[in-house]
Order: structure tokens, then sequence, then C-alpha cells
């Protein structure tokens, strides 16, 4: 079983302001680590192939630097791995992403199987998998919690809905999200750490793919646009209290006695 | 795209772009200053930095004639002709947008044998409820489901669609969106509409304290996707207004490479987002001990319990009670916040409650941003002192 896992770099912290006055973006630090919940689905991919044979290969877009979670894939068990990077990828929204990522793995794999994680921490939207079955041409199946049967051509996996749990077998080619909690991720390990250092992520770019159209790439490619950003609106009405602890649990206590809450 | 011109480049000026970027997208190569792919196009360096040294340069794009787009769709979400009640909070929504274009707002039901289920949005003042009614589609299944989506907006050519965030609609919409090669916008907070039919879609971006405001100013239809509980629904109406057409779609459009097994119901403790009043605990809360007066707190005022992420993360709290972007969306008549420093995270997913209490020592807290009431103290003494006082008037209360 071949798989491929989508991996994205997000920042380290959340600490993202915009400056009231100017209305510059403040980013404390620009560290980054690997989106939390691509975890779970790497470690998902590293299941699935020790049950069944074959390759985990883990595939990003973004700045050359994008190349340092690719390494971290590679330390937890990866057996190859990818960074889409051009200038012409640049601003892209999901749309252009996903059609880069779609058009990256047509590129370097067969594959049986495409993992992504449920969300990621700095977009938050969910739409990346999805969007990248779809330009596959490949049945996709969000927030599974459960692998339960692989065979050759199918997969059979439990999909995590509000108030259900559904069954779903599908044929394979496929994509899945996984959810967070699926397995427990694996600690990078040293060992391993040490046998890939001569291991490089490879690089590809517009160039390399079948779809050159720099149309579809990047802020060419993006239906979206984002026309402004600015501070959460904070001009809600409110009223501060301050004192010693009793005196407050007092302001509370007749707050919620007026509305009735006792 | 941006356009650097090298040859107003100094040394200084150099330095400047790359600290004002906060992408960390400017990078020194062979022939200058570059601009890497890490580039979000926020256009910070065109606006903020030294004048013409980055240029943006607007590409011609081929334009949509938008006229031939009319209507609001609001996706139906339901679970076997239960309608998820999502759907008429973005239905009341959609009838506040179409007041400033004057285009009808739309049903889009996809099912099995719904037929009567779609009779009852008449009474949510929808103008046409368009119904797929195939016994193919009794389960959500994405490939049909797209196809059917994709059958309705050749036909009906709605201008903009909403559709509730949940997991259903949060597969369905970007699949469909994605084939349509048009923007979708996930989790919106605010959606205003332009008389030139621009739908403006504002949510919480870059994973932090910022919102975004955005347009999909080239594409029809435009998508967005809304959480529950984030607008209200409107009054259901004495009578029934509107129509209901059914649609034909091809069987071959019905296949699917995916079976469905099995369908169980899950034992879930009520849903939060259903609470009338929450007690929110965070970070402030210092041990998983400590908890237990929260919970104390909690069942003295007939609460629930719900938390941040931080104290899903350390595994206090089941997953399904945490309030948030990656969690719920709540509208309780009371939320107290006991410890939590509210995030932008965390504020989008509890801003809309009636009132809002948040106990925090730190008088800075973004939290007393979005209460109505802040109180800046030390929930170790606020809290025990709270629950000393509710106790005696219960214990009063019954002796009366």
């Amino acid at each position: 079983m071949d798989i491929v896992v989508c991996v994205k770099q997000v920042p380290g912290t959340t600490s993202v302001e915009v400056d009231p006055i100017t209305g510059v973006l403040k980013r404390e630090g620009i560290e980054s680590k690997m989106n939390p919940y691509d975890l779970f689905a790497l470690e998902t991919a590293l299941q699935i192939k020790e049950q069944k044979g074959g390759s985990v290969t883990s595939i990003t877009m973004g700045p050359p630097q994008a190349g340092e979670v690719i390494h971290e894939t590679f330390y937890m068990g990866a057996d190859n791995g990818y960074v889409l990077t051009d200038r012409k990828f640049a601003g892209a929204d999901v749309v252009a992403t996903s059609y880069t990522l779609s058009q990256g793995i047509e590129k370097i794999a067969n594959y049986d199987l495409i993992i992504c994680g449920k969300q990621t921490t700095d977009g938050d939207t969910a739409q990346v998998g999805p969007e990248v079955a779809e330009y596959l041409g490949i049945p996709h199946v969000a927030n599974v919690g459960k692998i339960l049967e692989i065979e050759d051509d199918e997969i059979t996996v439990q999909m995590n809905m509000e108030e259900t749990l559904e069954i779903q077998k599908v044929k394979l080619p496929c994509l899945i999200t996984v959810e967070k909690d699926i397995f427990t991720p694996r600690l990078p390990s040293y060992r391993r750490k040490i046998e890939s250092k001569d291991k490089k992520p490879n690089f590809l770019s517009l160039s390399d793919f079948a779809d050159k159209n720099e149309k579809n790439y990047g802020l060419n490619g993006s239906p979206t646009k984002v026309e402004r950003i600015f501070p959460p609106d904070t001009g809600k009405e409110k009223i501060m209290f301050e004192g010693t602890g009793d005196e407050l649990a007092d302001k509370i206590f007749s707050l919620i006695k007026d509305k009735k809450f006792i | 795209m941006l356009k650097i011109n090298q040859e107003k480049l100094t040394e200084q000026i150099k330095k400047d772009l790359i600290s004002l970027c906060p992408f960390g997208a400017f990078v020194e190569g062979k022939d200058g200053l570059e601009i890497s792919a890490a580039c979000k196009m926020c256009k910070m360096c065109v606006r903020r930095g030294p004048e013409g040294v980055v240029e943006f340069i607007e590409e011609k794009r081929e334009t949509v004639d938008k006229s031939q787009w009319k209507g609001l769709t609001v996706y139906v979400d339901h679970i076997e002709g239960k309608i998820h009640p999502v759907t008429l909070e973005l239905i009341g929504k959609a009838k506040e947008l179409a007041k400033v274009t004057g285009h009808p707002v739309q049903a889009l039901f996809i099912g099995s044998g719904v037929s009567l289920q779609a009779e009852e949005l008449l009474y949510y003042g929808v103008d046409e409820v368009f119904v797929y009614d195939y016994k193919e589609l009794e389960h959500f299944v994405i490939e049909p489901y797209t196809n059917v989506f994709e059958d309705y907006i050749n036909k009906v050519k709605p201008s903009a669609i909403l559709v509730g965030a949940t997991n259903v609609g949060r597969s369905l919409a970007p699949r469909t969106a994605a084939r349509f090669r048009t923007g979708l916008t996930a989790d919106c907070t605010v959606l205003e509409m332009r008389e030139n039919t621009d739908l403006v879609q504002i949510r919480p971006a870059f994973g932090g304290n910022i919102m975004a405001q955005i347009v999909t100013t080239n594409h029809r239809p435009q998508f967005c996707t809304v959480r529950y509980k984030i607008f209200s629904a409107p009054e259901k109406a004495r009578e029934a207004q509107g129509k209901i057409t059914r649609m034909e779609i091809n069987f071959d459009k019905l296949a699917s490479k995916i079976k469905v097994l099995d369908i169980t119901k899950k034992k879930l403790e009520a849903d939060i987002s259903e609470a009338d009043v929450i007690i929110a605990a965070g970070r402030g809360v210092k041990t998983e001990k400590d908890m237990e007066m929260i919970y104390e707190l909690a069942d003295l005022l007939g609460a629930r319990t719900a938390c941040t992420r931080p104290l899903i993360e350390a595994g206090w709290f089941d997953p399904r009670l945490q309030i948030g972007l990656s969690g719920r969306t709540v509208k309780p008549k009371l939320i107290i916040t006991v410890g939590i420093s509210g995030s932008v995270q965390f504020a989008a997913g509890m801003q809309n409650a009636d009132m809002i209490i948040a106990i925090n020592s730190d008088p800075n807290a973004a939290i007393f941003n979005i209460a109505h009431y802040g109180l800046v103290g030390d929930l170790y003494e606020i809290v025990p002192a709270l629950i000393e006082k509710i106790k005696t008037v219960q214990i009063q209360g019954q002796a009366v």
C-alpha cells in the first residue's frame, strides 16, 4: 500500500496580532512546527504500512524552509518527502493550494491512499483534503476516527459525525482526513534521525507539473481575495469590576440573580 | 503580483523590509532581495514599506457575468430528514442579505423521502425549495451528493451558497466549490451583501487575533460555511409561502465508490452547543483537582461545563466540551468564563452568548473585550465565595 500524507508547516504560536493603530501584523517569533493534526495523519499512514507494507511519502507546499517538516516526517518513519515550492505559488487560497498539491501528488507517485489531518491550526478551514480529492478525481471520507479494515482495493473506515458513527467502505485510491486521536503519534526517533541524516526532501516547482499554466496557481489561481485584515471588534459595552474575592462574588451573584439564573 | 524595484534598495531598506514582513518571505537571493513562497500577499510591504520599493501589480482576470447568477441558496443540512437548526439560521441570514440585491432565497434539499420536511421550510420565508429526492441519496455519500449539488448549480445558477459548517457541510462544500473552481470561505462569523452581489465574508484568520474580510469577486457561485449558533433563526410564520420544485438527475450521477455499511447513534451527553448556561474553564485553573469547584458551581446553576483548547490538550476534558473554532460554537443565555484569557479562537465559539461574565486576574486579558461583565480578580477567591452564596440562598429557599 503506497500512502501519501499531506503536511503543513504552521507558526509555532498563535500570538499573532494586528496593531490597532497602524494595522500592521505583529508576529512574535516566527518559529514554526508541523501542524499538530498532521501527526495523526502521518501516524495512521505508518501504522497501515507496518501492517500492509508499502511506502509512506510526505508532501507539503510552502517556502523552501518547509523542508524542515519533511525532515520531521523522516524522523518519524516516512520513506520519501516532497516540497512543492515556487514563488508562483505565493498567496494561494484553498482552491489554489489544493490544486497545487494535487498536481504535486500526480507528479510524484502511484498512490493507493492519501491521508490528511483534520485541519490546520493556522487556517482552521478543514477544506484542503476534500478539494485535493476532487482535483484528483477520487472519493474522500472526512472525519475518519478509525480504520477498520484494509484490503487490496478497498478500505473500511469509521466516520465520526456529530450524532452518529458511520462505517463506510471505500474503493481505493481514495483520500481520508483523520480525526485527532485516531492513533497516538510516535515520537521522532533518535535512531531514525541519525539514519535519515543524508535523506533530503525532493523539491518540485511549477515547471515539474503537468499543468504549467501560471493562472492556476498562487494569487492568480485563487478565487478568494482578502480585502483587509483588522483586529476583532471590541466595541461591545462592558462593565468592569475590581475588588476582593468576596465583593466580586457578590457582584456575580446579584447579576445572575437579577437575570433569574438562581 | 509583487515587484521589487531593486534599484531603490539600500541595505537599510532591505533590513526594514525583512523585519516588516510578518511571514518572513523576504530572502536575499543572487539577484538581490527576493520574495519566497512564504508570501501570503498581505501587501504589508507595499502599504507599510518605503514608498515605491515594493509594488503590487494587478493582473487582468477574466470577469464573470454576475447578472447571470441570481439567488441565495441555503444547503439544507439534515440527518435522515431531520433538519439541522443551522439551516434555519442561514435562511434567516440569507433573507437579510437578499434585501440588498432583491435576489430570491432558495433552499437545496438533498435526501430520500424528504418532501414532507421540505414543506416545513416554507414557514421560514424561503422563496423556493429545490428537492432532489432519491433512494440513493438516503445517506450522505460524497460523490452523489457533490454531483447533485453540481447539477443544481448548473440549472439554477445561484449567486451565493450558504452551508452549515457541520461535518457534512465541511466535506460537501469544499468538494463542490473545488469542482467549480470557486471561492469558499470557512466558518464565517459576519456576512454582508454588496449591491453588485459580492458577498463580504468575515472570519478569524491566521490562527490569531485577526479578522479577515474576504470576497470572491470574479467567480460564481460564492460559497461560505457558517457554524451553528452564529446567526439567529427567523420566527416560524403562521402560513407557508413560496414553492417546492422537484428536481431530476440522471441515475448514473448517483453511483458511488463508497458503500455505507452501518450507522449507529453515538452515546452523547447532552451537547454543549444546546446548553443554556455554561461555566467554561481555562488555563487559569491550575490543577485538575481544582476543577472540582468548577463542577460544583456548574451543578448549583444547572450549567454545563466546557473549556478551552489547552485543557483538552492536558486531557482534563472530553474534546467535545471544547469551545472555539476547533471545538464547538455555543450560544447560551449565560456563560461564565473562569481563568480564560480569551483568544480569538475561543471567542469565535462563544461571543454570541446573551450574557458573558468573565473572571480573570489579568486586567488586560482579551476576554474582557468581549465580556459584558468583567471581574478582575483571583478565581480561587471568587469561585468558592460564589458557591457559598448560592448554597446559602438555596438552603434558605428550601427552608421557606
